[in-house]
């Protein structure tokens, strides 16, 4: 019986290690939803990221981790004439995924493509501007060049999100360059990425990547489920957990959750200034102070927020960029204090008094307005609760309305009937380009008064110069002076007033190996080509 | 049976009674953020615990409860008016009245009302006080849940229109409203009732759902349906337990209300 036991023993460890070694397994995980497309090029939801994310090449991809730019199809860029042109050179003898080979006509291919107003890329959108769209020059078989109409700060971040196409596979955009390729879809149900077997990279030891034999995504919309799935080990990893599943699993199985840090999504709450809106002139004047806007971010503890509605797992908000965006982050901004009597001196400083704990301008309305926010998110509504007896403090009372999403958006971009907004907003891209749409005074997002013929205010006409200044800088270092400059305005001024940075937490079965988590999306499987999950997983991923 | 009838009757006399003298019973404000308590068990402070935000549950059910149920019973009695009107107009007067009263039924019946309501609520004023804008949902339901009860009134209409009385009144001369008023709907009362206490479990259920989608009562004011959403995670029940006791007051409620209706209905 002893000798049975030590070979029973023998035998899983020496699978256990042949998994490792030889990289079978299937990679199993949840996709909250039904990808939209599985065009690549139009993409816009999270799952379809996903599935892109895994079976795209690009030419450039930023490391999830270090936050560089790295080479992927290309064996190097450069960026030439004051950042209007960037040439690739790309890698030889690289494949699609039904063995079609791949060369700088694709690039252009894909390029143009991307460029046809007919399909509407979202990808697309970010290479556009006023004066035009880029011109792609093949100037050999893997050499090309890509000339934009006017120079654009750090361009080339903006491949990381560009899915090579074939031009003469008869698949299309079936035929891929990254490490998985779609190998079946029930609508509804699941994908089955198997492996590329064309894909181009190797490891250290030169084996070919990826090691997974496959990935089995899941399109479960239900948190709870997937939740309980992965603590069946029937799913290897929860991209974003939220505060209470992080915390109850930390508890059950401490080492396979990983908070990395604040993430890039933040929640804030902005005033509504925009001059059609229709409510009354008094509140308008209320919103349109700076002192006002400023003594309701003094009146709210951030730190409650974070250790109440996030347990702990969230950083009290100071500015757009969070700690998680290293290059652009402005650490010499502090969160708004706490402090009530500080609010109360600002809020003098514009007439108004306090009577009897109710909050008075100095035409004698009391200070009331509403609050809306999308109805069923529960963290939201724990904020803008907290935030409602937050302001009681110093007379001012909150009415909170949660309104179903699409009414949500009508009030908030259409007819702007609202006093006050509770959202958050979700950062894909690192650089302060792709904020472009809601910092510019003439912008569509530039929430608290949008599209603007000429900004209303000095520090809105501060902003636009130093958001175009920014854009079209290509010394690092005087970029990042400008956008500082444009994250104090916003701090100062407060239009937008931040709240908090949640973190990103994760989850990861200890079946999985290589696997490191970062605030990025996609946190889990960011590398999902050097993953592997063990054989013993096979039954059970935890 | 009668026992069981008269301990429903009195375990909804105390509901109503504890909910209507929350604020004797409350021990706390139901908005008030003991924020260094949050997610406390019972205890002698908190007897229902305290919910993510350091709010005494006990209290919050207690003026959840008189929200919910006070509300469900005016808006069950506008229902009930509206099905009353309709279904004794149709049912008494026949032909094209009967007609257009019954497409007007099944209309309504047809509606998407949770998407009606949705739209209803979007476009309040939102500067409404909680409990205005609370007042205008069980208002819209009322409005929205009469058809129903209306086919009900119609048939048992049709029955009374044949008797005797209804011939002898229309013979001497009564007209068609007055015999409604004064014949048809007095006897109509065992029916009108049985849909008026059958109205109000449901019209609980109802802002129990919009609850569920986080467009019931707005914060702070608490309901049955806010509080119910605590319960959406299974693993938080696990670890809060307690967090059921809305859910089993809802039970308990509609329980004793069907306990009761048994004993209402009584044949015409």
């Amino acid at each position: 019986m002893k000798f049975r036991g030590v070979l029973v023993n023998g035998l899983t460890a020496l699978l256990v290690t042949c998994s490792a070694l030889l990289g079978q397994g299937e990679l199993r995980f949840c996709l909250r939803s039904e990808p939209r497309t599985l065009n690549p090029l139009l993409t816009a939801d999270e799952s379809s990221e996903a599935v892109r994310y895994l079976t795209a090449g690009v030419l450039i991809r930023m490391n999830r981790l270090t936050q560089v730019l790295e080479p992927e199809l290309v064996k190097f860029w450069k960026v030439s004439e004051a950042g209007r042109t960037v040439q690739f050179e790309l890698r030889e003898g690289l494949r699609f995924s039904d063995g079609t080979p791949f060369s700088a006509e694709d690039v252009a291919f894909t390029m143009r493509a991307l460029m046809d107003p007919q399909l509407r890329s979202p990808v697309g959108d970010s290479f556009r501007s006023a004066q035009g769209v880029p011109e792609v020059t093949v100037t050999g078989p893997r050499s090309l060049s890509v000339r934009f109409p006017s120079a654009v700060a750090g361009v080339e971040r903006l491949f990381d999100q560009v899915a090579m196409l074939s031009s003469r596979s008869p698949l299309k955009e079936k035929a891929v360059l990254g490490p998985f390729l779609i190998g079946e879809h029930k609508p509804g149900v699941h994908i089955r990425l198997d492996r590329n077997p064309h894909y181009w990279k190797h490891d250290e030891q030169g084996r070919r990547l990826p090691y997974l034999d496959s990935i089995y995504l899941e399109i479960q919309q239900n948190r709870e489920i997937e939740f309980t799935k992965f603590q069946r080990g029937q799913v290897h990893l929860i991209n974003a957990l939220d505060a209470e599943q992080f915390q109850r699993l930390s508890r059950e199985s401490p080492g396979i959750t990983h908070d990395s840090g604040p993430s890039l999504d933040s929640e804030m709450i902005w005033f509504n200034q925009a001059p059609s809106a229709p409510i009354p002139q008094f509140r308008k004047d209320w919103f349109r102070s700076r002192n006002f806007r400023r003594a309701v971010s003094a009146a709210i503890r951030r730190e409650d927020l974070c250790r109440m509605v996030y347990l702990g797992f969230a950083q009290p908000a100071a500015a757009p960029f969070s700690a998680a965006n290293r290059l652009w982050h402005n650490p010499a901004l502090r969160p708004h204090e706490f402090e009530t009597k500080a609010a109360l001196r600002l809020l003098a400083l514009d007439g108004f008094r306090l009577e009897n704990g109710v909050l008075k301008d100095s035409a004698g309305n009391r200070v009331e307005f509403s609050l809306v926010t999308n109805a069923g998110n529960k963290a939201r509504e724990k904020i803008a609760a907290m935030v409602q007896a937050d302001l009681a403090q110093i007379g001012i009372r909150l009415n909170v309305v949660a309104l179903d999403f699409p009414s949500l958006i009508e009030r908030i971009s259409r007819s702007f009937s609202y006093d006050a907004c509770l959202l958050g907003l979700t950062n894909v891209d690192l650089d302060p380009n792709g904020q472009m749409n809601v910092w510019l005074s003439s912008a569509a997002n530039h929430q608290w008064n949008p599209g603007q013929k000429t900004p209303a205010t000095s520090w809105e006409t501060e902003i636009d110069r130093l958001m175009y200044a920014q854009s079209s800088e290509l010394n690092q270092k005087k970029r990042k002076a400008s956008f500082d400059q444009v994250q104090r305005i916003i701090w100062e001024e407060a239009p937008m007033i931040y709240l908090v940075h949640k973190n990103a937490l994760s989850a990861v079965a200890r079946t999985v190996i290589n696997a490191r988590t970062t605030a990025l999306r996609p946190q889990t499987y960011w590398n999902a080509e050097r993953l592997r999950v063990s054989v013993a997983a096979q039954g059970g991923a935890r | 049976m009668k026992i069981v009838r008269t301990l429903a009757w009195v375990l909804l006399a105390s509901i109503f009674g504890a909910s209507a003298g929350a604020e004797l019973l409350a021990l706390a404000d139901y908005s008030q953020q003991f924020r260094e308590s949050p997610n406390r068990a019972p205890s002698a402070q908190f007897p229902l615990g305290t919910d993510d935000l350091g709010r005494d549950r006990f209290s919050r059910l207690l003026y959840g409860s008189r929200v919910s149920l006070f509300l469900a019973a005016a808006a069950a009695a506008l229902a009930t008016l509206i099905a009353a009107a309709v279904g004794a107009t149709g049912g008494y007067l026949g032909g094209v009245w009967e007609k257009t009263a019954m497409s007007g039924t099944d209309l309504v019946l047809s509606l998407p009302w949770l998407f009606l309501l949705l739209a209803a609520r979007a476009a309040l004023p939102l500067n409404a006080p909680p409990l205005a804008s609370m007042s205008i949902t069980f208002f819209l339901l009322g409005l929205l849940g009469w058809a129903a009860g209306a086919r009900v009134v119609r048939a048992a209409t049709r029955a009374v229109k044949e008797s005797e009385y209804v011939l002898q009144a229309r013979a001497s001369g009564c007209g068609p409203f007055r015999i409604i008023v004064a014949h048809v709907l007095p006897n109509l009362k065992p029916v009108l009732i049985a849909q008026f206490w059958l109205s109000i479990p449901t019209f609980i259920l109802s802002e129990a759902n919009l609850g569920l989608l986080g467009l019931g009562v707005s914060e702070p004011m608490p309901s049955l349906g806010t509080m119910l959403r605590e319960m959406e995670s299974v693993s938080r029940i696990a670890s809060y337990p307690w967090i059921v006791a809305p859910a089993l007051l809802l039970l308990l409620v509609v329980s004793c209300f069907q306990v009761v209706l048994r004993g209402e209905q009584r044949p015409l």
